[in-house]
């Protein structure tokens, strides 16, 4: 009998500690399944960040290291130099990389680092309970703003994406939303393509992955996707915002 | 092949640990010590190794980690104020039992303090200014010679514990000119042979030895047994680390306490008092942690006081103490800010304090 599907050997036969409903597991699947695919699982070094996400190296079939708060892109430069001919990424939440690791992941694309890096952003902190983020929406509330962020105190949300996508340096930029399976099916497809330029030597790939976080939206996961799929992909428009392969054609 | 040459302390420092076997420089430029990273962006790339100009402090040490956590030998070099904005990144190399060189060319503080020498930095290199329970070795030469020879040694001692290993110079070192002997180039670990020189390294897995490099425990007991192990580490080192130089101790009426520069001065100070009918001695720790406290044991019945030389307020005295145990008293004569004491100072002061004492 000819199997329909198979699980990935890029994920370890364990249970994740992600709550019900936040799309890590989602995003961790596609992205370990993109590198069994592509035959890059014994060829790939992950870096884990600071967040919910710091245990990702116990569900991910890679060699991996955990990196200290918004240093992801740092370690991925040090990693990258020792060995240029391994596949590298780094997997951060929108705390670490869009608030603490905003200066090192703004230098990492400027550089043109060859590493791909896949950004989590779902608009709070998770793994503290819930504080306000850099990328936490316009009335969004939290525990640090109980009646919504507001823009006289917190300004309005980065988009970073288009801010990165400024720079000279990144090959390949995307948004995507992992809010139902045919966008699921389409951010594993921009998961593959910032490896595929990562190993094709273009630059520095970089995949924002809209993610839900149920558990500190105080939102079931239905309505959690449903919250993400209408008011969250308003501000962060999807989409690709750079891409130097196309540009070449 | 060793060769003598003149060289200025900090380019024989980046020259010595390259033969060392180092081939990845991480750094982010800072008085006085910027011809370091100079040095190692033209160098580095002629053989066989890559320069990364960091983006700040923070970025330089997390990516000297990333390349320790992939098996890379890697050296960091920096000044005081740079030091300090690394120190979360040391105690996570430590956590994670990653190798790295690290080299202090120090200057003076508080803050941002001034860019002329100084040793203020004891207390921050030697009790560690990151959180947790973790141990750095460092080293205190006070010669070019001496520093070359330590920094060729040092990528290998840091490899051997897989943990940092500093070398604490300080502006007077780094911007003077010696000839220096430098040491015969030792072979540097390419890529392909990382996975089978260093197991533990995430070098790219083959599959059924996965590596995993971190320092997050969150398990009580997980995180006690592993700085039960780090310490039963520790241990080990504080044994086999332990460097010092004693002069004269046996029929020394005053005996200096110095490293690094303040050393020479020390020295110099001796042969001054000597032609005024005073023997003074000297104990040089060369490694400050682990401190050679047992050097204070052959302390002559003859000697009168112990004095500490030092730029800074005395952040050594708390050691000379424990070393000392009460059996005579501790003095200080020391210069801050960049000041530097004459050696007819040190007498000077010397000559008070056993007027003090006696």
């Amino acid at each position: 009998m000819k199997p329909v599907f198979t699980v990935t050997e890029g994920m370890l036969p364990v249970s994740t500690s992600y709550c019900p409903g936040c799309t890590h597991g989602v995003a961790h699947r596609i992205i370990m399944e993109t590198l069994d695919e592509m035959g890059l699982l014994g060829n790939t070094i992950g870096v884990a960040p600071i967040g919910c996400s710091v245990v990702a190296h116990q569900f991910m079939n890679v060699d991996m290291c955990e990196a200290a708060h918004g240093r992801a892109p740092a370690v991925a430069s040090g990693i990258r130099r020792v060995h240029p001919d391994k596949v590298v990424f780094t997997y951060q939440g929108d705390g670490d990389l869009a608030s603490i690791g905003m200066g090192e992941i703004v230098h990492a694309a400027a550089r043109g680092e060859k590493f791909s890096v896949f950004f989590i952003n779902n608009g709070i902190y998770g793994m503290t309970g819930g504080q306000m983020a850099p990328t936490t929406l316009v009335g969004q509330r939290s525990t640090t703003c109980v009646d919504g962020r507001t823009v006289e105190q917190a300004g309005m949300p980065l988009r970073i994406s288009e801010l990165l996508a400024t720079l000279d340096g990144p090959a390949y930029i995307e948004r995507v939303s992992l809010d139902s399976p045919a966008r699921i099916r389409a951010a594993k497809k921009a998961v593959r393509k910032a490896f595929e330029y990562q190993i094709a030597g273009k630059g520095f790939t970089f995949v924002e992955l809209l993610s839900t976080c149920p558990t500190n939206w105080g939102l079931t996961p239905p309505n959690a996707m449903k919250r993400m799929r209408e008011d969250v992909c308003a501000y962060y428009p999807l989409g690709v915002y750079k891409d130097t392969g196309k540009e070449a054609e | 092949m060793s060769e003598k040459v003149l060289m200025k302390g900090n380019e024989a420092f980046a020259e010595a640990v390259i033969r060392g076997g180092v081939r990845f420089y991480f750094g982010y430029p800072i008085t006085p010590q910027s011809e370091i990273p100079e040095f190692m962006s033209r160098e580095l790339p002629k053989r066989g190794g890559r320069f990364l100009q960091a983006e700040s402090e923070l970025g330089a040490i997390n990516m000297a980690y990333g390349c320790g956590a992939a098996g890379g030998q890697g050296f960091i070099s920096s000044s005081s104020p740079g030091i300090a904005l690394m120190q979360e990144g040391m105690s996570f190399l430590c956590g994670a039992e990653v190798p790295v060189t690290l080299l202090n060319v120090s200057r003076g503080g508080p803050g941002i303090g001034s860019i002329q020498p100084g040793q203020a930095d004891y207390n921050q290199v030697t009790r560690g200014g990151g959180n947790g329970d973790y141990r750095i070795p460092v080293f205190a030469p006070a010669s070019i010679q001496e520093a070359v020879d330590i920094l060729y040694e040092a990528p290998s001692i840091a490899d051997k514990y897989r943990n940092p290993v500093m070398v604490l110079a300080d502006g007077l070192m780094g911007q003077m000119m010696e000839p220096v002997m430098l040491p015969e180039e030792k072979h540097a670990f390419t890529s392909e042979e990382i996975s089978t020189a260093k197991p533990w390294a995430i070098s790219g897995s083959k599959k059924g030895t996965r590596s995993v490099v971190k320092s997050l425990r969150l398990q009580p007991e997980v995180l006690e047994e592993h700085v039960e192990h780090l310490f039963e580490k520790y241990a080990v080192m504080e044994k086999e680390l332990e460097r010092v130089e004693c002069e004269g101790l046996e029929d020394a009426e005053v005996v200096f306490v110095a490293f690094g520069t303040m050393a020479r001065l020390a020295r110099e100070a001796m042969e001054l008092l000597e032609a005024r009918g005073i023997k003074a001695g000297l104990i040089r720790p060369i490694s400050l942690w682990p401190y050679p406290y047992s050097a204070f044991d052959q302390l002559s019945p003859k000697t009168k006081a112990v004095v500490s030389v030092e730029l800074s307020m005395g952040q050594m005295l708390q050691d000379i103490n424990l070393g000392v145990k009460g059996r005579v008293p501790v003095r200080l004569i020391h210069r801050v800010g960049g000041m530097l004491p004459t050696s007819i100072e040190v007498v000077e002061k010397t000559k008070k304090i056993l007027e003090e004492v006696r």
